[in-house]
């Protein structure tokens, strides 16, 4: 087991390290940082002003020696102008002396994310306020989800072929088929907006950031949950099912054990080994959704963040929310083929 | 003129859709006439669930074909007429001229553009993209998996570290880092489009080659045929005047793909690919073990024909499955590209810039979001109720 589990984490950061290493390289592909430059100096800067911005903030290095420093590996780069000089360890410019005092390693092992150009802020501190906030509507949304989809899919499995079994598949198949901003945006329609009258809900998110309760927060959590719920459901429902066919469920059912006593006693234990998997690998989709959600309802979290870097070309900030959902990603993983392993006994003691 | 009612208007659109009742009634009474001798096809029409999914399929498959034929729209879906704005539906559209349709029967959205016209239209940029996505995901996804679970070792270990990498990227991060124009200006998705369109090719060469090589005189001439054509093709597809890829001289280009569309095409087989690559190579794995496939070993067939011509052939029922339901998944992936505004040009009437246009003003205008939400909902519910009812009856014999 020990072996196993550091077996998956080595590769999981091999992982960890190639997939920043892509996105690394895509964001600094020269038409990038020359917006970049244009953005950071001014429109019309002509393409040797360019050049000389993008030399004198470190990016014409080349990729690999780039990503070292970001990593934290390789000493930040230092360039002298006819001010002093600067560097990527300390800000504004510095004499020669203090330069070679700051020189150093500063990258992310370091703690040193760089500094947002769309927030004018700490990477740091933007990922560390969205992520709890989105924290938060997934904490609701993980709370909603897998009750639900647990009790819809045991209901629905330990009668196969009965009228509840088929109506509670056709309703997991309708969740799987409604993406979030279709089911958004039909719940916004009924449920808040003037035309239907009801509104029940508000259909922004953006005070639930402070101050949540049921009527701005649970349209937000309720779209998210249903798209994911659909699948873990009929995993559920398919396990139970096989569960239920079960020799040791017949002869309790012989015996003459209430059906309700088998579900809950015997099948339910058995039934659940499956499901756990397919939830822990729902978290990766789970973050589309969150995305999806966040910019649908204007809840300012990690997904509405992963949109204003991604489309402000926000390179810092990008690299360290793609650092955050790869390793969102690839511990859920490990999780699960930990716990599969754990809960499974047939594996566990081969 | 007098605006319409809300049953005059169900009325006429029903009655727009007519093409497309007569063409679903031709399809439903030969299948079931025939039914039994169409094989896995056929018996779908003994599943009510399947019949369903079916009818929703193809009533949008004849919706975007017909609506391409300018057979039921209205209206032109991108021309706006003053005084249309917002307007509810079945407003009578203001100067209508001769021979115009009198109402916006679905009425008019935010730019005075008739939501019903840009509905249909919709319709078939899905019915273009998202099956031929899928075909070429299969494609990439069975070259590879088809090895990578047959030989197992290095090359396994390689392809699914390659295709787990791909799996662990968040897709809409993936999407914003293809997708937008600088990045597409340095010909990233060209490069892309080169290295994944060429395994089509691949496959069908080494399909080709596997069954008909022991008839050199036939094998020949039929593969330069089958061959010359897809590289023609494939040339034609990926080289485009203008941009990065450019191989062929614009003569012999016989189609070029409008901007954006070859994008959102490759980022789209892309994120597909892999999930296609693991479920093959498992399925692979599990049917090497087989008999016939020992025996086809003793034989001394060589390792492609028993791929592609004894397992392949034996794992259709699970994939034919899949490709039904990641056809709907490469619908909903296409409308996250249209919601988020990525790829497809922004006057483009597919459904999620339509749902992401309409979900702007939804707290007082719902008509102009909520026709292209059901529309896609009901495509994808659909494809995924197709799918449940060929798995029910596939498992059946």
């Amino acid at each position: 087991m020990g072996i196993f589990i550091l077996r998956r984490t080595a590769v999981m950061l091999v992982t960890a390290m190639c997939l920043t290493f892509i996105v690394f390289f895509l964001t600094n592909l020269f038409p990038n940082l020359e917006k970049l430059a244009k953005t950071q100096g001014n429109f019309r800067m002509s393409d040797e002003a360019v050049n000389s911005w993008l030399d004198s903030h470190g990016y014409l290095q080349p990729l690999p020696i780039k990503y070292g420093q970001w990593l934290g590996v390789l000493p930040g780069w230092q360039f002298e102008t006819d001010d002093g000089i600067t560097g990527r360890c300390f800000k504004g410019t510095k004499t020669a002396a203090e330069a070679a005092e700051a020189r150093g390693f500063c990258g992310i092992l370091q703690g040193h994310w760089g500094q947002s150009t769309v927030f004018k802020d700490e990477v740091s501190t933007i990922v560390g306020i969205r992520l709890a906030l989105t924290g938060k509507l997934m904490l609701c949304v993980v709370l909603l989800m897998i009750p639900l989809a647990l009790v819809v899919g045991v209901m629905a499995g330990m009668r196969e072929g009965s009228k509840l079994d088929r109506s509670l598949s056709t309703f997991s198949i309708l969740t799987t088929a409604t993406p979030e901003y279709v089911s958004g945006v039909i719940f916004i329609a009924i449920f808040s907006s003037s035309a239907v009258g009801l509104k029940w809900f508000k259909g922004t998110a953006t005070s639930a950031m402070d101050d949540a309760n049921f009527v701005n927060f649970f349209l937000p959590v309720l779209t998210i949950s249903l798209y994911g719920m659909g699948y873990i459901a009929r995993m559920t429902r398919a396990s139970m099912a096989e569960v239920m066919t079960a020799q040791y469920i017949r002869t309790a059912r012989l015996k003459g054990v209430k059906f309700s006593n088998i579900v809950m006693k015997h099948a339910l234990r058995n039934a659940l080994i499956a499901p756990f998997t397919v939830i822990m690998l729902q978290f990766p989709w789970l973050l589309n959704g969150v995305v999806i959600v966040e910019t649908l309802f204007n809840y300012k979290g990690f997904g509405w963040v992963l949109v204003q870097a991604a489309g402000n070309n926000d390179i810092e900030l990008l690299l360290a929310v793609s650092v955050v959902s790869v390793v969102v990603v690839l511990v859920t993983q490990l999780i699960s083929d930990i716990g599969y392993v754990y809960l499974n006994p047939r594996i566990r003691i081969s | 003129m007098e605006p319409l009612g809300y049953f005059e208007i169900v009325i006429r659109v029903l009655y727009q859709f007519t093409p497309v009742w007569v063409a679903l009634a031709i399809v439903f009474a030969t299948s079931m006439a025939f039914k039994r001798r169409l094989g896995l096809y056929g018996k779908l029409f003994d599943s009510p669930i399947g019949m369903i999914g079916f009818a929703l399929v193809m009533f949008w498959v004849f919706t975007g074909i017909f609506g391409a034929m300018d057979m039921i729209i209205t209206h032109d879906p991108l021309s706006q007429v003053s005084g249309m704005k917002n307007k509810v539906p079945g407003t009578v559209l203001s100067g209508a001229g001769e021979g115009e349709y009198g109402w916006y029967l679905l009425g008019g959205d935010n730019l005075a553009r008739d939501v019903f016209s840009r509905m249909v239209t919709g319709a078939w940029v899905v019915v273009q993209i998202a099956p031929l996505a899928t075909v070429f995901a299969f494609m990439v996804g069975i070259t590879l998996g088809l090895p990578a679970g047959y030989f197992g070792g290095r090359l396994d270990t390689l392809l699914s570290f390659a295709a787990n990498l791909i799996l662990a990227f968040p897709v809409i991060l993936l999407f914003y880092l293809l997708v937008t124009p600088e990045i597409v200006d340095t010909g990233v998705p060209n490069y892309m489009a080169t290295v994944l369109f060429v395994f089509p090719i691949i496959f069908v060469g080494v399909l080709l080659n596997s069954r008909y090589y022991t008839m050199p005189n036939f094998r020949t001439p039929l593969l330069i045929g089958v061959l010359g054509v897809m590289i023609w093709i494939y040339l034609s597809l990926i080289s485009e005047v203008g941009s990065k890829v450019h191989l062929l001289p614009g003569v012999l280009d016989i189609f070029d793909i409008p901007g954006g569309i070859l994008v959102v095409f490759v980022s789209v087989v892309f994120v597909n690919s892999p999930t296609v690559f693991r479920i093959v190579r498992g399925l692979t794995m599990d049917i090497k073990t087989r008999d016939y496939v020992a025996a086809a070993q003793t034989r001394g067939e060589g390792p492609w024909y028993i791929m592609l011509w004894e397992i392949l052939p034996n794992a259709r029922g699970p994939l034919i499955v899949d490709f039904c339901l990641r056809i709907g998944y490469t619908t909903i992936l296409l409308g996250t590209l249209g919601f988020f505004g990525l790829g497809l040009p922004p006057e483009s009437p597919d459904w999620g810039s339509t749902i992401n246009e309409g979900r702007k003003l939804l707290s007082i205008y719902l008509h102009p979001a909520l026709p292209p939400a059901f529309a896609l909902l009901s495509l994808v519910l659909g494809l995924n109720l197709l799918a449940d009812g060929l798995r029910e009856e596939s498992l059946k014999d």
